[in-house]
């Protein structure tokens, strides 16, 4: 346990490092971010310089970031005059909201779709449909949506964040391409478990179809899509910043974007070390959940 | 007469493949009494398993049943199969290791059995549980019960599964190659556990390739060979005097002390006579071998010669350190302490660099020689790569293989063709030691009846020597001139082979030999 925490202390370093020097490397003056649309004399400039600090070395500024961040301190935006601390918590929870449904939908259409579609016919529409599903940009998928059931239905609100008949677009945009591969890598793990000769003994006892599929192949299926839960988060976030987008969503996307196109820096390494953050504690929960569910892993 | 459990008349299973069905099983006929213990036996591919799991409807999706009459205690189908499998006929299987979900704790396994037969009620089950395990012999039935299959060793598991089996009492039990995954005296003891029901008057159906096995449990036996019953009777009889010439050479196939000095794919030929060796020249000499893991001890002062011409057997069970000798023989690992001189010159503590000139003339063969083979190679590439100044045809003529499967891929080859690549590989640059480590035990009767006739018919020809590894009594019996019985990575006993066998010193190997099921039969 110790060291696995040492090693997501590794990680969140090298993400925020990365971060930094790639913004070092961007082309663009501070100041000039932090002036924005402001007024821009010699003056306003030294001003900045010195309320920002930003005469010291990069070392040492580099340093100084770390050691802040260490502390829980992510600096101020340049753009909004604010920490940013407050910044992401304001804007984490529709961004959270819309991940967890998007992930839960796509697991549950998932599991139920791996296991419903098991008769040729159906398994070869199924999928076909998560092949398109998982080869559309998520961004089309959502006009579509959009353009359909709400332009065209009504049944859901155009955008905002108004409750949860907004949440429901968004989320299904978001889950679509999830439960396409989640389900090819469920179905692929249920064949190879139910040709093991176990699901022979567990027929031989009299065991039904949903059964032998339920109670025993599902649990062996699962294990290659714990392994993807890492790679769902990746997806989950970045969909999140074009999803929010156009769906005129609040959200980290959204902030995201702003503070790149901004050259916001201390919102984007912010944003950069919180994704390492919870990345860390996605991949530690699935790597327990490895545990829980191949108890051969366990040590004796 | 007695009750009929199963009768079945004519009896075809077809699997559509494309470029031709598979005809796996072809018209016969097998009638179940109540107390009986039925034995089928055949090699790999002659549909004794697929007739089996025809009898509780688990052929395979695709397969294609028909048959004049198919009746299940006294009824005709269509059968409620989920009633009848586990309730009616219990279906045991090879290795629980596999065969019990890896995932669940065995007493879940047994536990399910009694559910989905609704027998009890959820309090009441893990008492059952318990009680089953303790009919099967299970010591610490309660702590067992919450374990899984990895946590038991292969004799407990494979308890636990006929204990799954059993649970709802079938009038039935299937057993398909109930102890082939398993140790020589967890066999016995798993054999005793069959052989006790039976004696209570349960029915058996016995799936098996040994016809030892079968002799020690069946009243009557049905031989198959291509998906048809070629000769079937009561067991002694038909052990004793086999009309079939396929049974014949099935029984002549067998190695074991009596087969010594002949060919055991044509009976009535001797073997060639063996080069004296007692005093040619060592070739390999093993003194004092210790191979530490951490704390664990694999092996433990382990001396070993071999001399030009010789074949030295070493037996053991799993885990005794037999193939742990091979690799250090080989020099894949240092050992611990212990020299290994090879040809009279130090082998262990070299450099690979200064080995290599003299790696070709030591040969290892494998139990499983596909995982040796490239799959994207030719056989002509694999057995030319040892030594391309040596034809391939001329290699392969050597093993008793044609030209016309030089240009075939090892996944085209059978288990027998493809360790006859392995050998002609082997035999390329002219070695004076191969190793062999249970090259025969994932062969058939007839092929490895084969592949030992042609192993005694190099050294013969050659003078080469083999080190032959093997948990197999009778194969070691038949082959070699001296043999070492290896315990917890000791070696308990060794002397020249009929010795060792017939008069065994230590108790372990006396214990061995007793596991053994013999087959006493009249050639």
């Amino acid at each position: 346990m110790l060291r696995r925490l040492a090693t997501g202390l590794v990680v969140l370093w090298a993400a925020a490092t990365a971060a930094y020097l790639a913004l070092l490397a961007a082309p663009g003056d501070t100041v000039d971010s932090i002036i924005g649309e402001g007024a821009d004399t010699p003056l306003i400039r030294s001003q900045i310089i010195r309320e920002w600090n930003l005469d010291r070395p990069a070392l040492v500024q580099y340093l100084d970031y770390l050691w802040r961040a260490a502390q829980g301190d992510l600096g101020r935006s340049y753009l909004l005059q604010r920490p940013v601390r407050d910044v992401i918590a304001d804007q984490i929870g529709p961004t959270l909201t819309l991940a967890v449904t998007a992930a839960g939908l796509g697991i549950v259409l998932a599991l139920v779709l791996a296991v419903t579609t098991r008769r040729p016919w159906a398994r070869r529409v199924s999928s076909t449909t998560e092949l398109v599903l998982v080869s559309t940009p998520s961004f089309l998928i959502g006009i579509v949506l959009l353009s359909v059931f709400s332009f065209s239905l009504g049944w859901f609100p155009v955008s905002g964040d108004q409750g949860v008949a907004a949440l429901v677009l968004p989320a299904v945009t978001l889950a679509l391409p999830v439960a396409g591969v989640l389900t090819q890598v469920l179905r692929d793990g249920l064949d190879r478990a139910l040709d093991e000769p176990f699901v022979v003994t567990a027929r031989a006892r009299g065991l039904g179809e949903r059964a032998v599929l339920v109670r025993h192949a599902l649990r062996h299926a699962l294990l290659p899509v714990i392994t993807l839960i890492g790679w769902l988060f990746g997806v989950l976030l970045g969909g999140a910043v074009i999803i929010e987008t156009v769906f005129g969503r609040p959200g980290l996307g959204q902030v995201t974007l702003q503070a790149v196109t901004s050259e916001d820096l201390p919102v984007v390494l912010a944003v950069v070390v919180f994704s390492a953050f919870v990345y860390v504690v996605i991949n530690t929960l699935a790597d327990l959940a490895y545990l829980v569910i191949d108890p051969r892993l366990r040590r004796s | 007469m007695s009750e009929l459990l199963v009768s079945v008349r004519d009896l075809h299973v077809t699997f559509p493949h494309r470029g031709g069905d598979v005809h796996a099983v072809r018209g016969i006929d097998l009638d179940i009494h109540r107390g009986e213990c039925l034995a089928i036996v055949g090699e790999s591919g002659s549909g004794k398993s697929v007739t089996a799991r025809t009898l509780v409807g688990l052929a395979g999706p695709n397969a294609q049943v028909r048959s004049s009459r198919f009746e299940i205690d006294g009824r005709p189908g269509p059968f409620d199969w989920p009633k009848l499998r586990g309730g009616f006929v219990g279906l045991v299987m090879q290795d629980a290791l596999v065969s019990l979900d890896p995932l669940r704790t065995v007493g879940a396994e047994i536990s399910e059995v009694l559910k989905v037969h609704d027998i009890g009620d959820r309090k009441d089950r893990p008492a059952r549980v318990r009680a089953l395990l303790t009919a099967v012999h299970v010591p610490e039935p309660e702590r067992r019960a919450a374990h899984r299959p990895h946590q038991l060793s292969g004799g407990l598991r494979q308890r636990a599964l006929i204990a799954s089996a059993i649970a709802a009492k079938p009038p039935l039990l299937i057993a398909d190659e109930p102890t082939t995954a398993l140790d020589v005296t967890v066999q016995a003891q798993i054999l005793d556990l069959l052989a006790e029901r039976r004696s209570t008057g349960e029915t058996l159906l016995l799936i098996s390739h040994d016809l030892a096995v079968v002799a020690r449990l069946a009243d009557r036996v049905l031989v198959m060979r291509d998906g048809q019953v070629v000769e079937s009777g009561p067991t002694s009889s038909l052990l004793a005097a086999p009309e079939h010439p396929y049974t014949r050479q099935l029984l002549a196939a067998v190695p074991s002390a009596a087969s010594r000095g002949r060919r055991l794919s044509a009976p009535a030929e001797p073997l060639a006579a063996a080069p004296a060796s007692a005093s040619a020249e060592v070739v390999v000499e093993a003194v004092g071998l210790r191979k530490r893991y951490g704390a664990h001890t694999v092996v433990d002062g382990v001396d070993l010669t071999v001399r030009r011409g010789e074949i030295v057997g070493l037996v053991g069970e799993s885990g005794s350190g037999k193939t742990t000798v091979a690799q250090l023989l080989f020099g894949l690992t240092a050992p611990t302490s212990g020299t290994v001189a090879f040809e009279g010159a130090p082998w262990t503590g070299l450099k690979e660099r200064r080995r290599r000139s003299r790696r070709r003339r030591l040969q290892l063969i494998s139990q499983d020689p596909l995982s040796g083979f490239d799959p994207r190679w030719t056989v002509r590439r694999i057995v030319e790569e040892a030594l391309p100044s040596v034809p391939a045809a001329e290699l392969l003529e050597r093993v008793g293989l044609g030209a016309d499967v030089l240009d075939r891929y090892p996944r085209q080859l059978s288990g027998g063709q493809r360790q006859r690549v392995a050998i002609a590989r082997a035999l390329a640059p002219r070695p004076s030691l191969i190793i062999c480590d249970e090259p025969v035990s994932a062969l058939d009767v007839s092929v490895q009846a084969q592949v030992l006739d042609l192993l005694a018919d190099i050294r013969a020809a050659d003078g080469t020597a083999l080190l032959f590894i093997s948990h197999d009594l009778g194969v070691v019996h038949h082959l070699a001139d001296r043999v070492l019985v290896m315990r917890d990575g000791a070696v308990v006993e060794s002397g020249p082979v009929d010795d060792v066998f017939h008069h065994p010193q230590h108790e372990y190997t006396r214990a061995l030999i007793d596991a053994v099921p013999t087959l006493e039969v009249s050639r």
